[in-house]
This record gives C-alpha cells, structure tokens and sequence, in this order.
C-alpha cells in the first residue's frame, strides 16, 4: 500500500492542476509548487528508504534462498523423477486404455496351435517290417522302427486352450502316411478342470496315463528317437487312454501327488470289448524335490490292471501259410518304478546339466490261453507269466546346445508257464532276454529345433543283432509349449 | 481293492481340506527381485519363496516338482509376465491344482502389468530369436519399474488379502519414501554414465540404459537367446574400432565367453552385473542390488 500511495496521490494532483492554475494568482502558484517540491522530495526519501530496506530483505532472501536450494536439491531432484514416473505411469495407462479399446476379433480366441514335425533317415541291417520282440505276447502297437532309408514319421498337431473359467480342453493328432494314404490318429482328445482347489484335478476323454514317468512324454520330448524297449514291450509303446483321471497333490514342501485312472481299456494290456463299466484302471504316486540349488529329482511307483477278454496274437504258421491266432484271457496286472535325476550348476541349465532317469518295469499276467493248433483245433489251457524290464538313461549337455546320451534297455521274459501246452508251438513266447544299447548326440539351435544322431544295437529278436543308424530332425511350429518336468 | 484306494484318498482329502490356513500369506515369486520386493510390502504378514536364483538364466527354467509343490500352498503368484516364464510357469500352475493363482484371477499378478514395456517387436518372428511378444521382460533394471511395481503389488496384495491392507499401504508408504531418496542418489551417482556406449551381452538391460541414459551400442547375442559365433564378435571387433564403448555389460547368470573374448581384443572392461537380487554377494536385497549395480557400473568407467 505505501508503494501505490505517492503514485495516487500525483494522480489526484494532476487532475486537480488545472483547475487550480486557472483560480490562483502567480504567488499562490509559486507557493503551490514549493509545496509539490517537498511533497516530492520527502516522498522521494521514503521511497529511497523503502527500496533500500527491500534491497536488504531480497539480499536476506536470497542467502535463504541458497541455502535452501543447497540443502534441498535431493527433495527437488526426487520431486523431478516422482514427475517423471508419474508421467510415464500416465503414459502407461493411456497405452493401456488404448489397447483395451481396439476392437478385438473373434480370432483374438482361437486356441493355441502348434505343429510339430518330425522326419527320419535311418540305416538298418534288419527288416523293420519283421520287427518282433522275442519272449512277449505282442503288445500289437507300432512298436517296430520305421522303414529303411528316409521316411516322413508322424507330425503332432496340438490345439489348446481354456474352455471357459472351468475346463481347458487339449487335442493333439499324429498325422501319418500308411501304404500311401493318409491316416489321422487321435492322440489326445480331453478336457481337464481349471477350478478345482485343494490340489484336485480331473481329466477326462483320451489322454496319455500319469503312470510311469515318460508315458506322459510326446515323442518330440524324448531324448532318443524311440521309446525304450519295455514301453514297447508293455504298453506298445505308450499307455494311453479313454476314461477319467483324477489328481491330487498334497500339500507339502515335498512335491507329493497321487493319481487313479479308470478307463476303457481297448488297448493292450487290456484288449477289444463290448461291455458296460471299465476294463482298465491304474493308481500311481511320484515324490519330487530338490536337493540344493543344483538338484532336482522325482519318483514314482505306478501300477496298471486290465482284464483282457482274448487278446490276440500271431504266432507260427500252419501246413497251408497261415498264421496262427491264439488269444490270452485274464488278469494283467504291470508295475512300474520310476525315477529321474536332473542336476545343472546352480539350477542354470542352460550351458551344462545332466538328466538321468530309469524305470523298471513287472508285469503278471494269469489267465487262459487259447491256442490255435492249425485248422479248426483249439486248445485252451491255464497260463502264468511272469515278466520285467527296464531302462537306464543319461543324457549330458556338455556346451550350450549340444547334448550326448546312453540308453541301456534290457528285458526278462521270465518262464511262461504254458500249463499242459507244448511250448514248442509258440516259438515267439520260447525264454529270451532282449537287450538294447543306444548312443544318440543331438543339437538343439533353439528350443524349437533339434537335429539327432542316433546309434543303437537292438537285440529284440533272437539271435540277430541289427545295428541302426538313425538321423532325425524335430522342428515345433507355433505356439511355446511348456514342457513338463 | 480300488474302490477302498479311492475311499482312502477322499478321506485324505478332507482331512486336508479341514487343516486351518496358514497365518501367513503364501507368496510364490517366479524371481528374486520380486521376491524382495514382496518381503518389503508384505513384511511379516508374507512367507515368500522365490521360485528362481539369481545365477540361473530366466528363460530356462523347468517345472520342477517342487515348484509345483510350492505353488499349490502359495496364496499369492508375484511373475513378471511379459512371456519371460512362459516355458515353465504356465506347466507349474496347471499341474498345482490350485484354482485360485490361476492367470486371471486376483491371486496372480504379473509386474509386467504395471509399466510401460519397451523394445515391442514391430514384427513377431522366431527367425528373429527368441522374441518377447510383449516387450523386453528384464523390467527390474530400472528403479522407476521397481516402484511402480510396488504401488502395484500392494494393491494386490490388499485385494488378495484384506486384513492386511493397512500394513501393507504402511509397508508401501515406508518402501517408496526410502526408494525415492535411494533413487536420487543413485541418479546422482551414476551422473558420468550419462552418454556412455556400451556392449551388452543380452537386452537385458535396456531399462536401466533408458534410466541413467547409457548408450547401448548393441548386443553380443545376434538375436535374442542365440549364442554369439566367433564371425559376428569379429564384426563386433569390427565395429568397436569405428564407435569404441566403453564397457560390455553382461548378467551374473550369463556364459563368460563370448564377452571376455570382446573384451580381451578390444581393452575393454567386462562388468558383470547382478542382473537381480543375490547376483552378486553385495547385491542382498532391492537396494543394495542397484547400489551394487551402480558401483559396478562406475568401476568400468575407471
């Protein structure tokens, strides 16, 4: 207020001068003056004043100012970046808002789709069409190595995703070529539950048995080109099911899960029926843990029971050429022990880790057996076997990339008690131990891409060793599947 | 014989189902960084477990049993998202039978949520490596994501579980206080980083070359997940005459090869740095993993 008053003041003055000049005489005007001259003048020093003191106060101002700046450049510097952050947090939700507003088309929901293709060259010394594995019944899946030379195997094509909040469904098909046409294999066609708690976990429709530990496994994830010789010989190659699983883990620190099974049973060891209810069932558990940061390991102990209504088979020939069919009615029943040890510096896996992982396998089987002895004959009698098997495996990635593995496979047919038959007639069940050894180095540019070389010696059949040579590549299209442990 | 297998198994079940919940919230972090900072905003009212080490390589990890294990008891799933744990964690929450941290649910939250990813590849190709559809995943790098995060995660973490939002706003308010006065003086410090080029083994750390602006002159990776060949670190070699970096910047978890060759040919320092919480000895929790990284970082520059 002081500032503005000598400032009104002049204004009032000047307004107020003409009037004044017209009325007054000379001397009233002189003295007029004198009077504005020393208004001035004292308005002059108390301006003067008034300036210096808030010289002072801006000089003190000042000082404070600095001080202030001094002390506090952190607060101003962390307002800045607090600016900063909020800013780049608003940007992040204008993003956000930006995509939640694009309009999504109906194949924004399409299932995960990936394409797994898988081709072969391989060298072998016997027939693969006349592949048989002495001492077991056949287990009538496709057991046997591809043909000789190069051959195209099967490409997987998976779909999956979640249904709705409750189910996800996974379907996956083997694409093949048989005799020159095209043949479509339903490998996995199942939905399982996603809202279950507890642990719980429900499967259902056709899906590959929890038993065992590489049952589970699609043959892209093996670590050789071919299953072991027991899967062959046991579940040809692979148990695989139409039925309802159930799950559940428990809750502990210690992976603990306990599964049961029970399906339809078409297959070997079951075999064809036409019944109500179930003709297979299994119950397995698997242990896991780690051990330090560099060692993880899992355990299991299944057991598989069908009862077989004539499960055929082929063995020998009659006068005329033709193959004989006998068939096997029972109880099988197959236990399975399992394990795999997996170890990488410090968890890290990606420059060296090893794998090792075997399995055991024990099969009874009682019942009768239909013997077909040329003709219209037949023959029945009570039959006993009593067999096993099981592999060795480990695998070394020695630099990033790179892998070398052994494979030892070996199979006991046990004595089969044949009751009052004459073995003789059944020369494919006559005591013989198959064995297998293989060598196989891979390289895996990526994950999606691996390259095999694969030795082996496989003594499946009696008394010829067939030495093979197997090249293969696997190539994964499209969606990432997460492999399983 | 089954039917009383079955019978066994539902009575075990039940038993279960009938155990009080733990006090604690269960937390699983897929990494350690998350898990740090979980500890800092649940405090004592979380239990967590880090699914992860510092010196394993994030982009491979397998479904462990026991990841499995843990994740059926964990209330609370803290990822990174950004399909960093695509090839192991989707397989882990499937297989835990645990309805509620499944992907959607309030009891899974993804970091990756709370920032603004950068390098969003234009085009999605896997000739082009091993490409994140959604943006670099390696967030935690800068301390900005870290707060952020933060400010995220105790929401969740109050959604998850009520009865503790007050500590957990608490534990927040007292978190980014301290982070903002840490942030400062790191940005301070590292103030002659400002402009630096360096090499860096892998994008792992396009966050923090954004936040103390760094120059990266490229990676020694041709394409992200590839192994460098001796002809493209030739051609680094190459380069490194024309545009000389200062530094090559690789992770503790990362192969030593390739970036101690460069860095042998072309007399500069190989800074290895913790890339993540127990990194490196020093690097114990949040902040002392970005003093640590900063100090490393200084150290190349002498």
């Amino acid at each position: 207020m002081s500032f503005l008053r000598p400032g009104a003041l002049c204004v009032a003055l000047a307004a107020a001068f003409p009037a004044v000049a017209t009325a007054a005489s000379d001397a009233d005007l002189k003295q007029l003056r004198q009077q504005i001259k020393e208004l001035r003048d004292s308005y002059q020093q108390r301006i003067e004043a008034l300036e210096r003191r808030l010289a002072e106060t801006e000089q003190r101002a000042a000082g404070a100012a600095t001080a202030a700046a001094a002390a506090g450049s952190t607060a101003t510097s962390a307002v800045q970046s607090v600016a900063k952050a909020e800013a780049q947090a608003a940007e992040a939700q204008a993003a956000a808002a930006s995509v939640a507003r694009r309009p999504v088309s109906e194949s924004a929901f399409n299932p995960s789709v990936s394409l797994i293709i898988d081709s072969k060259f391989t060298r072998f010394q016997r027939d693969p069409s006349a592949y048989r594995i002495d001492g077991f019944i056949p287990s009538g899946g496709e057991v046997g190595p591809p043909r000789k030379g190069f051959s195209l195997g099967e490409s997987e094509l998976a779909f999956s995703a979640n249904v709705d909040h409750l189910f996800r469904a996974n379907a996956r098909f083997a694409l093949a070529e048989d005799d020159g046409e095209g043949v479509v294999e339903v490998e996995e066609v199942n939905v399982e539950t996603l809202g279950l708690s507890s642990g719980l976990k429900v499967k259902a429709g056709r899906f590959l048995s929890g038993v065992g530990y590489l049952n589970q496994q699609h043959p892209h994830e093996w670590d050789f080109t071919d299953a072991p010789l027991a899967y062959k010989a046991f579940f040809g190659p692979r148990l695989q099911n139409d039925g309802v699983q159930l799950r559940w883990v428990a809750p502990t620190d210690l992976f603990l899960e306990f599964g049961a099974e029970v399906a339809s049973g078409q297959k070997f060891p079951a075999a064809e029926r036409n019944r109500n209810g179930a003709g297979l069932w299994t119950a397995f558990a698997h242990l896991g843990g780690d051990i330090g940061a560099s060692s993880a390991w899992q355990v299991g102990l299944s057991h598989v029971r069908a009862n077989p209504r004539e499960r055929g088979f082929e063995d020998g020939a009659d006068a005329a050429g033709t193959p004989l069919a006998h068939s096997f009615s029972g109880r099988s029943q197959t236990w399975i022990a399992d394990f795999v040890y997996k170890w990488a510096p410090n968890g890290n896996s990606s420059v060296t880790n090893l794998k090792v992982q075997g399995e055991y396998f024990q099969r009874r089987e009682t019942g009768d057996l239909n013997y077909d002895v040329g003709g219209l004959a037949e023959a029945t009698s009570a039959a006993r076997f009593r067999q096993s098997g099981s592999y060795l495996q480990a695998v070394y990635q020695f630099m990033p990339h790179w892998r070398v593995g052994v494979r030892g496979d070996w199979l006991r047919s046990g004595t089969a008690d044949l009751g009052g038959l004459d073995p003789a007639g059944l020369p494919l069940l006559a005591a013989y131990n198959p064995s297998r050894q293989s060598a196989m180095v891979d390289w895996s540019p990526s994950e999606f891409s691996r390259l095999r070389l694969q030795l082996a010696r496989d003594k499946s059949r009696n008394g010829e060793s067939d030495n093979q040579v197997w090249l293969q590549y696997i190539m994964s299209l499209g969606a990432h599947g997460a492999h399983k442990f | 014989m089954y039917s009383k297998l079955m019978f066994h198994l539902a009575a075990l079940v039940l038993a279960v189902l009938a155990l009080p919940a733990a006090a604690a919230l269960n937390v699983f972090a897929t990494v350690p960084e998350w898990a740090a900072l979980a500890k800092e905003i649940g405090g004592e009212r979380v239990q967590v477990f880090s699914a992860t080490n510092a010196l394993q390589d994030p982009h491979r990890i397998e479904a462990k049993p026991s990841l499995i294990a843990r994740a059926r008891a964990s209330q609370l799933v803290v990822a990174t998202g950004a399909d960093l744990e695509i090839g192991w964690l989707p397989v882990v929450l499937r297989e835990s039978g645990n309805a509620a941290i499944q992907p959607g649910q309030p009891a899974y939250f993804e970091a990756a949520s709370a920032v603004r990813l950068i390098e969003v590849p234009a085009r999605l190709d896997r000739a082009d490596g091993d490409v994140h559809p959604g943006g670099n995943p390696h967030i935690q790098t800068d301390p900005r994501n870290v707060l952020k995060v933060a400010e995220a995660l105790a929401g969740r973490m109050s959604r998850v579980d009520p009865a503790g939002a007050g500590a957990y706003s608490a534990n927040l308010a007292r978190f980014s206080e301290r982070w903002k006065v840490a942030m400062v003086r790191w940005e301070q410090a590292a103030a002659p980083l400002r402009g630096v080029p360096v090499w860096v083994q892998h994008r792992s750390f396009a966050y923090m070359a954004d936040w103390l602006g760094i120059k990266e002159l490229g990676a020694l990776e041709p394409k992200p997940g590839v192994e460098p060949g001796s002809a493209h670190l030739a051609g680094l070699l190459e380069r490194q005459k024309a545009t000389p970096a200062r530094m090559i910047l690789r992770a503790a978890y990362s192969r030593p090869t390739a970036s101690d060759w460069l860095g042998d040919r072309a007399g500069i320092p190989v800074v290895v740095l913790p890339f993540t919480v127990g990194g490196s000895p020093t690097a114990a929790d949040l902040v002392s993993f970005f003093d640590d990284t900063v100090q490393r970082l200084l150290g190349g520059l002498r």
